[in-house]
């Protein structure tokens, strides 16, 4: 489903992702794992198209992209933002945030459509006229995650979904974007910096390192700890060490 | 040095009445390391910051004792109160960016803070930053010293901040989710080097953070809250032995590497933990 | 959408946590909006005084007791009484019917500059803030040439140029008001260009003029209103300083400002001549300012 190679961005003399390249089947999901300032969300921008200063070859669903998207593709690919409450609009209500794409996209029933996606992300319909002020972080996650799905997308883009909510949260949108991904056969790209999060829901794990991805591990073997670059082994190892209180 | 809180709680007005944030709240800390544990909205920052009177505006705030070595805070004047604060008492925040002074070099700030409260010449100030910058383990203290802070990494910025805080001997640092905004390299270091030296000072430390399997890890004690109130109180490495549902629920939701999960637990948040044990009066 | 009757159902509707659709959801915000602005109480009195003061502006034919322009020279300057309720000017003419019909121009004057200001500002510092590069430094250094200029001379100098009246008051008021909405409209544009929600509608594919349009406008909006109330008082004093000067309106049609100049070699013996339109302008800018202020506690976004 998506295909990259030798994937480079550059800021300016910045550097920032150095020749990258891995592949998910569709169905599947690809974790990225690393520090700030590693560039594993630079990869992901580059991908959705918020970043066009990219070189290397991009494709999805056996089409490469180009700098310029078409509105095709952004049916076909969709981004959930790391802070719910930056990512949404604050002056709009949660209805007009789940109306945008299907305006954008000249899709009808919008009535039955945004009562449905809500109900897809567990919200409850009283949320609908809601203001982002007016819900939790979890709530507002979940508002941004039914807002990447209403116009039905086959790729899901995550840059750190989970890391400003409260772990009980955390782990209820985790089972969220599990169950989304088994009803909807939706493909994954997932950037955090935990762990234990990514090897929760990506069955291939990529570690990057100052714009290189040093290593690409599957979940399995990250668990058992076969992992051959010092920087996986040195997160492993801070990750279990905690976990075996 | 004995921090003694008894009953604490601290309400907010609201249009609708009084809102507690935090509720019958009783701690003893002596020279230890305390982690205070909970969500956000919990009231893990307001009681530990209770100890310095560092509260929101509009905060209110009573206690049956509220005490820093002896002296009660509740009744503490002003002067009082900045004798405690920043000198007895450091407060490390979770972001270095926000707290120090951005057109400040790092090694001034220090030592202006080393000048407060030593009252020594300049010349003695710098000697004394750069001593300090050194037992933060910044394995280049002058260059660290001319850097302004956005020259500085996150965890070179903590640094910093812990070595300000360091500057007047303090005998309790309060450090609220102190590794929050850092890599997973750089916080085990951070939380060895406090480690380090709580234990070299004699120091008492309250660590605060969400992190469960992190504070009880390095903590001696842990105190796990819930919507303003202890549910738990726990001894280090006790954690297995957690009783409250709350504890094990914040235990089971995280997703973990050696022991894979197909599902996470969900927390069913009971009503009746709010409430506390049956019989405690409602603040 | 169902209709109620009593009052207490409506405001049930209007305020229920469970909108049954888009508009009863719109219009419970636009009651929540009304309700904290009512609570505040200057910016009522400031939003009557302009109530009022619009309604006797535009009731004048019906209100006035005598026509403006009519002349009574056996009667010059003469003090408040029954027959003329604010007394008369140096023609015989009745003030208080000058000021009914003063107000339809001065307040024409700044209804007219502020629904070609505001949207001028608007249009040129969204599309300098939003696309940046070329546009951006072509449009604020034009900004900034007109900023390098003292309004009023500008002013002065742009009617001067043309022909004095009140329709070039308007132009040349307008040519001096719109850079700092420009300059607010980018900055606003500019913090709200790099934020995630914004990177969120570009991801639904949505183009760029929707997304300034919809996304974008709305929010450099409550800003916007705040400060153009804020700056009404401020237009009303240029727009009387032109008339003042002999640039805004011309004799015989009854102007605040021009009011003012004519009489003002009265001011010493009789003092009322001149006053009573300064009173006019006084209270009138001080109701646009109290209503600003009460404006900006619920608009922006800011305070919340």
């Amino acid at each position: 489903m998506i295909e990259i190679k030798d994937l480079h961005v550059r800021f300016g003399a910045v550097h920032a992702v150095r020749g990258i390249g891995f592949g998910v089947p569709r169905g599947g999901s690809f974790g990225i794992v690393g520090e700030s300032g590693s560039g594993k969300s630079t990869v992901l921008r580059a991908l959705s198209g918020l970043n066009p200063d990219w070189t290397g070859t991009m494709k999805v669903a056996g089409q490469a992209l180009t700098r310029n998207r078409g509105k095709d593709f952004f049916r076909r690919v969709q981004m959930v933002f790391q802070d719910p409450y930056g990512s949404l609009h604050p002056r709009q209500t949660v209805d007009r945030a789940l109306a945008e794409p299907l305006i954008v996209h000249g899709m009808d029933d919008h009535e039955k459509r945004i009562l449905r996606a809500l109900a897809e992300v567990a919200l409850p319909p009283a949320t609908r006229f809601r203001f982002p002020h007016q819900l939790s972080g979890g709530q507002r996650q979940r508002v941004a995650i039914a807002r990447a799905l209403m116009a039905e997308p086959e790729v899901l883009l995550l840059d750190e979904p989970t890391s400003a909510l409260d772990v009980s949260v955390q782990a209820e949108v985790l089972n969220l974007l599990a169950d989304l991904q088994e009803r909807r056969d939706l493909t994954y790209v997932l950037v955090s910096h935990n762990l234990a999060v990514v090897a929760h829901l990506c069955p291939m794990v990529g570690v990057m390192q100052g714009g290189e991805m040093v290593e690409q591990v599957s979940a399995a073997d990250l668990r058992a700890g076969r992992t051959v670059h010092p920087h996986t082994t040195e997160l492993r190892r801070l990750s279990t060490e905690l976990e075996e209180a | 040095m004995q921090v003694d809180i008894r009953n604490l709680s601290i309400a907010f007005p609201t249009a609708t009445g009084l809102s507690h944030a935090v509720r019958n709240v009783s701690l003893t800390i002596g020279n230890e390391k305390l982690g205070i544990v909970g969500e956000s909205g919990s009231g893990k920052s307001l009681t530990a910051r209770s100890i310095l009177r560092l509260l929101p505006r509009g905060a209110r705030m009573t206690a049956d004792k509220l005490s820093f070595d002896g002296i009660d805070i509740l009744k503490a004047d002003e002067s009082a109160m900045r004798a405690i604060r920043g000198k007895r008492a450091g407060l490390i925040l979770q972001d270095p960016k926000y707290s120090l002074n951005p057109v400040m070099t790092a090694g001034a700030q220090i030592a202006e803070a080393w000048r407060m409260h030593r009252k020594g010449g300049a010349r003695e100030a710098h000697e004394g930053a750069m001593d300090l910058l050194a037992q933060v383990k910044i394995n280049d203290p002058a260059r660290v010293f001319g850097a302004y802070p956005h020259e500085l990494s996150g965890g070179m910025g903590q640094r910093v901040m812990i070595a300000m805080m360091l500057a007047p001997d303090p005998e309790l640092l309060i450090a609220d989710e102190p590794t929050s905004a850092l890599d997973a390299t750089v916080q085990a270091e951070i939380l060895r080097l406090l480690e380090d030296l709580v234990a070299r000072r004699g120091m008492a430390l309250i660590l605060i953070s969400h992190d469960l399997p992190l504070v009880s890890h390095f903590c001696d004690r842990v105190a796990v809250m819930y919507a303003g109130r202890i549910v738990e109180e726990l001894g280090a490495g006790e954690l297995a032995q957690a009783k409250h549902p709350y504890t094990r629920g914040l235990l089971e939701c995280l997703p973990a590497l050696s022991h894979p999960r197909p599902r996470l637990a969900v927390m069913k948040r009971d009503p009746a933990w709010a409430e506390g044990p049956p019989g405690a009066p409602l603040a | 959408m169902s209709t109620t009757t009593s009052p207490q159902t409506w405001r049930d509707w209007l305020l229920t946590d469970t909108p049954a659709s888009r508009a009863q959801a719109a219009w419970g915000g636009r009651y929540r909006l009304w309700r904290d602005f009512t609570a505040n109480k200057l910016a009522m009195a400031g939003l009557a005084v302009i109530v009022a003061m619009a309604l006797a502006a535009l009731l004048a034919p019906l209100l006035a007791p005598y026509d403006p322009g009519v002349q009574d020279l056996t009667n010059r300057l003469a003090r408040p009484s029954a027959a003329h309720w604010l007394g008369t000017d140096e023609l015989g003419r009745d003030l208080y019917a000058r000021i009914l019909f003063g107000g339809r121009v001065t307040l024409g004057m700044v209804v007219a500059v502020v629904a070609l200001v505001a949207p001028l500002g608007l249009a040129i510092g969204c599309i300098a803030g939003y696309y940046g590069g070329i546009a951006d430094r072509l449009l604020m250094r034009v900004t900034d040439v007109f900023l390098a200029f003292p309004r009023l001379i500008l002013a002065l100098a742009f009617v001067a140029a043309i022909k004095p009246g009140i329709t070039s008051a308007i132009f040349a008021i307008v040519l001096t008001a719109w850079p700092p909405y420009a300059r607010l409209a980018r900055a606003e544009t500019l913090s709200l260009r790099g934020t995630d929600f914004i990177a969120a509608v570009r991801l639904t594919g949505a183009g760029s003029a929707r997304i300034v349009l919809r996304h974008i406008i709305p929010l450099c909006l409550g800003s916007l209103v705040v400060r153009v109330t804020l700056d009404m008082s401020s237009i009303i004093l240029t727009a009387a300083s032109l008339g003042f000067l002999g640039m805004g309106a011309q004799p015989p049609s009854p102007e605040w400002g021009a009011m003012i100049a004519t009489a003002r070699r009265f001011i010493l013996d009789q003092w009322w001549v001149p006053t009573i339109p300064g009173v006019a302008i006084f209270l009138i800018s001080l109701a646009f300012n109290l209503l600003g202020d009460g404006l900006r506690d619920v608009l922006d976004p800011k305070q919340r």
